[in-house]
């Protein structure tokens, strides 16, 4: 499975920045598969959480308009109070219907559809929060022959979101910030 | 979940039988949308789902109300306003008279702010903002001005961070959990069924706002519905999109010049 992997999609809510602030500078520029983040942030918030990855990861990140094509090789960050889905021709769309799971970015959003679109080529990655959100999405990407990573929740800052999760699926891993590191460091190696 | 083809059938079916063509939309959010629908209403069997569309007119605006978002809210954007504010409203007010499409502008949110801005510009006794949609249900509440009391708060917030500096429930009163606003705006906006599908231009306006609409639409559907802005709008008019939407893919670039980094043009040849 972790040799045909074309995107690593990774929720995360409260708590959830500073794991990604600490594996992103460690993973190198690939051709391989693209990362998509979906984080809970407020409406308001513009480009900053955009900016702020961008300093830290090596892999460059492309700032999401509507219809852009979606590539390997990049970073894409659902923006701010849009829903982020993936279009069957490779592009991104975006959405503004109502909040899901009291939440828009939501990240069972964005798992779902990049679930149907990209089936088994999917890893779905589920960090830290305090919302049930994204275990649904878990959910759909698993149904649709891709794995999945729940951070664990001892390692999470805020364990409600990993642990809810857990309780309603099987996760294929269940990993602390530095193993999810290490996981994503041999995707396509093997 | 409903298959591909399955959604290809409905959109035929609903053009049909109702005229609306969603033939263009984007596929992954109308998917989603329909998808929802037939979730919430516990429907298991697309084809019941299907003739409940076509023979129940009733069931179908409900439908229609879930597939065309509409999703809005008061100065939402609080920079965009800003902009409009301090940068657009001291060129428009050099006219005579100003007129103002909201095209999508389902249940008007939008228009009251943009109204708002008008009025404390001293410019709204000269304006008259059109209003329009595909749907003729959110209209009925656009024309209304009632808005739910809860999202007051919300608004006022957004309010104030694009700028405005009065007491933001002057604009409205309060009564059993809703906020009316006041006839003041509601007296110069006129509020009319358009579809950008299908429907032409239908007069020339110097500020057209059309803000996350496009983002529903496909490649093709985007550009003629930009065509047909571009053909609404005056010399030196100004379009106003989404925050993540653009007319790049669809104008020559020489011909509208960007306002600072908001998702306004202006007309430039």
């Amino acid at each position: 499975m972790i040799s045909n992997c074309k995107i690593i999609i990774i929720g995360g809510s409260a708590g959830s920045l500073q794991v990604l602030m600490d594996i992103l500078p460690l993973i190198p520029k690939t051709d391989s598969f693209a990362i998509v983040i979906v984080l809970h942030r407020r409406a308001s918030d513009d480009l900053t959480l955009e900016e702020l990855i961008k300093v830290k990861a090596n892999i460059p990140v492309k700032i999401i308009e509507d219809k852009i094509s979606f590539k390997p090789g990049y970073l894409y960050v659902a923006p701010a109070n849009y829903h982020l889905l993936f279009e069957k021709n490779g592009t991104i769309a975006l959405d503004t219907s109502g909040k899901v799971n009291f939440s828009r970015p939501s990240i069972d959003v964005s798992f779902e559809s990049v679930s149907e679109i990209y089936g088994n080529t999917v890893i779905g990655i589920l960090l830290s929060g305090s919302n049930t959100d994204g275990t649904e999405g878990l959910k759909a990407i698993q149904k649709a022959g891709g794995l999945v990573i729940v951070q664990d929740p001892i390692s999470a800052e805020m364990p409600f979101m990993p642990k809810n999760a857990i309780q309603n699926i099987t996760p294929d891993y269940v990993l602390n910030p530095q193993e999810i590191l290490d996981f994503i460091l041999l995707i396509n190696k093997i | 979940m409903i298959e591909d083809i399955e959604l290809e059938v409905f959109i035929n079916d609903v053009y049909e039988y109702y005229g609306f063509d969603f033939g263009n939309y984007s596929r992954a959010s109308l998917k989603r949308r329909v998808n929802r629908i037939y979730q919430l209403d516990g429907l298991v069997n697309f084809y019941e789902f299907l003739s409940k569309v076509k023979y129940n007119p009733e069931y179908f605006k409900k439908v229609i109300d879930e597939i065309t978002v509409n999703v809005t809210e008061m100065f939402r954007d609080p920079s965009f306003y800003k902009v409009v504010r301090n940068e657009i409203l001291p060129l428009l007010a050099t006219k005579p008279f100003i007129r103002l499409w909201h095209a999508g502008c389902s249940t008007g949110e939008e228009v009251y702010s943009m109204a708002i801005l008008l009025k404390e510009a001293g410019l709204l006794h000269k304006s008259l903002l059109y209003a329009t949609d595909i749907n003729s249900q959110v209209l009925e509440t656009a024309k209304k001005g009632i808005f739910p009391l809860r999202m007051m708060k919300e608004y006022s917030i957004n309010y104030r961070d694009s700028g405005g500096e009065e007491d933001f429930s002057n604009y409205y009163i309060a009564n059993y959990g809703n906020a009316k606003f006041s006839e003041e705006l509601i007296s110069r906006m006129v509020f009319s069924q358009h579809n950008l599908v299908s429907d032409t231009s239908f007069n020339e306006f110097d500020m057209i706002l059309c803000r996350n609409v496009l983002i529903y639409f496909d490649n093709d559907l985007q550009k003629k519905a930009i065509q047909l802005f571009d053909e609404s709008l005056s010399f030196f008019g100004f379009l106003a999109l989404g925050t993540k939407e653009t007319i790049k893919y669809s104008i020559p670039q020489n011909r509208y010049k960007q306002v600072q980094k908001e998702k306004i043009w202006r007309k430039v040849q």
